[in-house]
């Protein structure tokens, strides 16, 4: 009886220590993103004092300043293209690669399968500065012989460049979900006369939409939070910009002049899309995750 | 079926698009680091000449290589062991435990996987803020006077990076065990809290054996993803300085990209590609353990 009182004791106050260990952690990875969020509202005259103080009033301002006068608002525009842009042509492609791969039979199946499988490894900041210069070597040709280049600082070879990027990945994702599905839908499609295309769109696709819905949110936050490709590929220094990238150039201006409010009000502006799709799908992504588990 | 009109025809119009898209952006690309590493290439004019091994030779003897390697081995290492064991003590206090707030817990450590690198890169620069930064002012408050702690000067950049790097990855890979965690039997802990094992014996004798094929691979590719994530971090928080101090080997690769010595950067490239890929063989064969099945 004793031993067993004993026992409740030391339980609980292990429960306890437990709590005590992960509310630390959640605090070290709350407080600083909440207090980004404050200092976004914060004159630039808060900044000098303590860091722990409230802001003293909602201080709109810098969100207008980073908006505008930061190009903020504009580099917004340029993110949001790229990411629709690039998810677009994700699905375009990579779909009906997958379909084929996971569910036809030709001679170079293997082939193509394994080639996708080993683009898994290839890591895309090894092969950036590669691409880059094929990029510019393209521009320079095509300006020796119509007189215009449009390959580099363009919205959409960097949508292009990202959607292949996370071809490989995508690919495994779906091919994995299609090979799982019974032949007997396709069988039934044929008998009633429906061609391959309608087959593969009317009845497979819809039947992948868990899928396809796991694949947008994975890319989606790749493409937001993407700056090494969106940096080496729109480099000219009066171009279109990402939002991170804009961000970047923001932060390291900040070393000469101060202004901080506009500095995390550019941070709050950045991660507010995607802590925004995160709270509405956290469950899918966090369980789709087992799926997706092999993405570092 | 397969003799149906058309057959070939659609695997071909579905596949053309992918291959094509897949072949120009990265296997072109890919073969195009290892051809470069063996050219000096003008850095405005796209002629190349060939010089063999001469960039590699080059790379031996160059000091700021040389340190950009110790410093991502040291990334590798240590951000990798207390990243696995805080992420495997987590997870399994977390699936082992009937807590409240479970689910909360889980929201809040993901978070950071969800942020962009440099939105990062920017809240930890307020944190590391020399006059008036979040960690100076707690320290202050211990010490009792003002500390002013130059969280991103030489001594203490590393030690900067590491802190940042383990805060974004832990989640991420706490919640993946918490997953696999989960699919072992609760019956194998009731049978071994009948023997009188521990919360502590049971860890390493039941969950760590059961789930070590997924630590493995994991662990795979957390060292090459670090590689990357060293580099992003970086190129945001610190841009290697101050002096090199920071540089690690893919940042190193990409200044000099910029400073237009695009065949000694594929070198660079290539010798991280080897590094990495002997790196995961290694831990592949260190790791192998026979697999046990629930």
């Amino acid at each position: 009886m004793k031993r067993k009182e004993k026992n409740g004791a030391a339980n609980r106050l292990y429960r306890i220590f437990i709590y005590v260990v992960l509310c630390t952690l959640a605090v070290c990875i709350l407080v600083p993103v909440a207090w980004v969020f404050l200092a976004s509202i914060k004159q630039n005259s808060e900044f000098y004092g303590n860091p722990w103080a409230m802001p003293l009033g909602f201080y709109w301002q810098n969100f207008v300043k980073a908006w505008n006068s930061a190009n903020m608002g504009e580099y917004m525009l340029n993110s949001v293209m790229v990411t629709v842009l690039g998810l677009l042509i994700l699905l375009v492609v990579a779909l009906p690669a997958a379909y084929v791969l996971s569910r036809f039979k030709f001679r170079s199946r293997r082939f193509f399968n394994t080639c996708f499988m080993a683009g898994l490894f290839i890591n895309v900041n090894y092969i950036v500065v590669p691409i880059f210069l094929m990029l510019r070597d393209g521009d320079a040709a095509l300006k020796s012989a119509f007189g215009s280049d449009f390959l580099l600082n363009n919205l959409f070879v960097l949508a292009l460049v990202y959607a292949a990027t996370a071809l490989p990945f995508t690919i495994y994702l779906l091919s994995g979900y299609f090979s799982t599905l019974p032949h007997d839908f396709e069988e039934a499609a044929y008998i009633d006369g429906a061609g391959y295309g309608k087959t593969m769109l009317r009845i497979i696709f819809p039947m992948a939409q868990p899928s396809i819905i796991t694949i947008i949110l994975f890319n989606f936050l790749s493409f937001w939070n993407e700056y090494i490709i969106s940096m080496t590929l729109m480099s000219s220094a009066t171009g279109q910009k990402t939002l991170p990238v804009g961000l970047l150039n923001l932060m390291q201006a900040q070393q000469a002049k101060a202004e901080y409010g506009m500095l995390y009000a550019g941070l709050v502006l950045v991660m507010l899309p995607t802590l925004i799709l995160y709270i509405c799908v956290q469950k899918k992504l966090t369980q789709g995750m087992t799926v997706g588990g092999l993405k570092g | 079926m397969k003799n149906h009109k058309g057959y070939g025809r659609f695997v071909i119009l579905c596949l053309t698009p992918a291959v094509v898209l897949f072949f120009i952006f990265m296997i072109l690309p890919t073969l195009n680091v290892f051809r470069m590493s063996l050219f000096q290439r003008g850095a405005y004019s796209p002629t190349e000449t060939f010089v063999g091994l001469d960039n590699f030779k080059a790379l031996f003897q160059d000091a700021s290589f040389i340190r950009s390697m110790q410093n991502t081995i040291l990334l590798i290492v240590v951000v990798t062991l207390i990243t696995f064991a805080l992420a495997l003590l987590f997870a399994g206090i977390l699936t082992r435990e009937k807590l409240r707030g479970q689910n909360f817990f889980r929201v809040v450590f993901y978070i950071p996987n969800i942020l962009s690198v440099v939105v990062i890169a920017g809240i930890f620069s307020a944190i590391y803020k020399p006059e008036n930064g979040l960690f100076n002012s707690i320290l202050s408050l211990f010490a009792g006077h003002t500390v002013q702690v130059l969280w991103k000067d030489a001594p203490m950049v590393m030690t900067s990076l590491i802190i940042a790097m383990i805060w974004q990855a832990i989640g991420y890979y706490m919640v993946m065990y918490m997953a696999s965690m989960s699919s072992v039997p609760q019956s194998l802990y009731e049978s071994a809290n009948l023997d009188g094992a521990g919360r502590i014996a049971q860890f390493f004798k039941i969950t760590l054996p059961l789930i070590w094929t997924n630590i493995r691979t994991t662990l795979t590719f957390f060292i090459i993803s670090t590689i990357n994530m060293a580099f992003l971090f970086v190129k945001a928080m610190t841009s290697g300085g101050p002096n090199g101090a920071s540089e690690v080997a893919l940042s190193y690769m990409y200044g000099q990209k910029d400073a237009g010595l695009y065949g000694y950067s594929m070198a660079i490239g290539v010798m991280i590609f080897l590094f990495s890929f002997l790196l995961s063989a290694a831990v592949n064969k260190v790791t192998k353990r026979e697999p046990l099945e629930f």
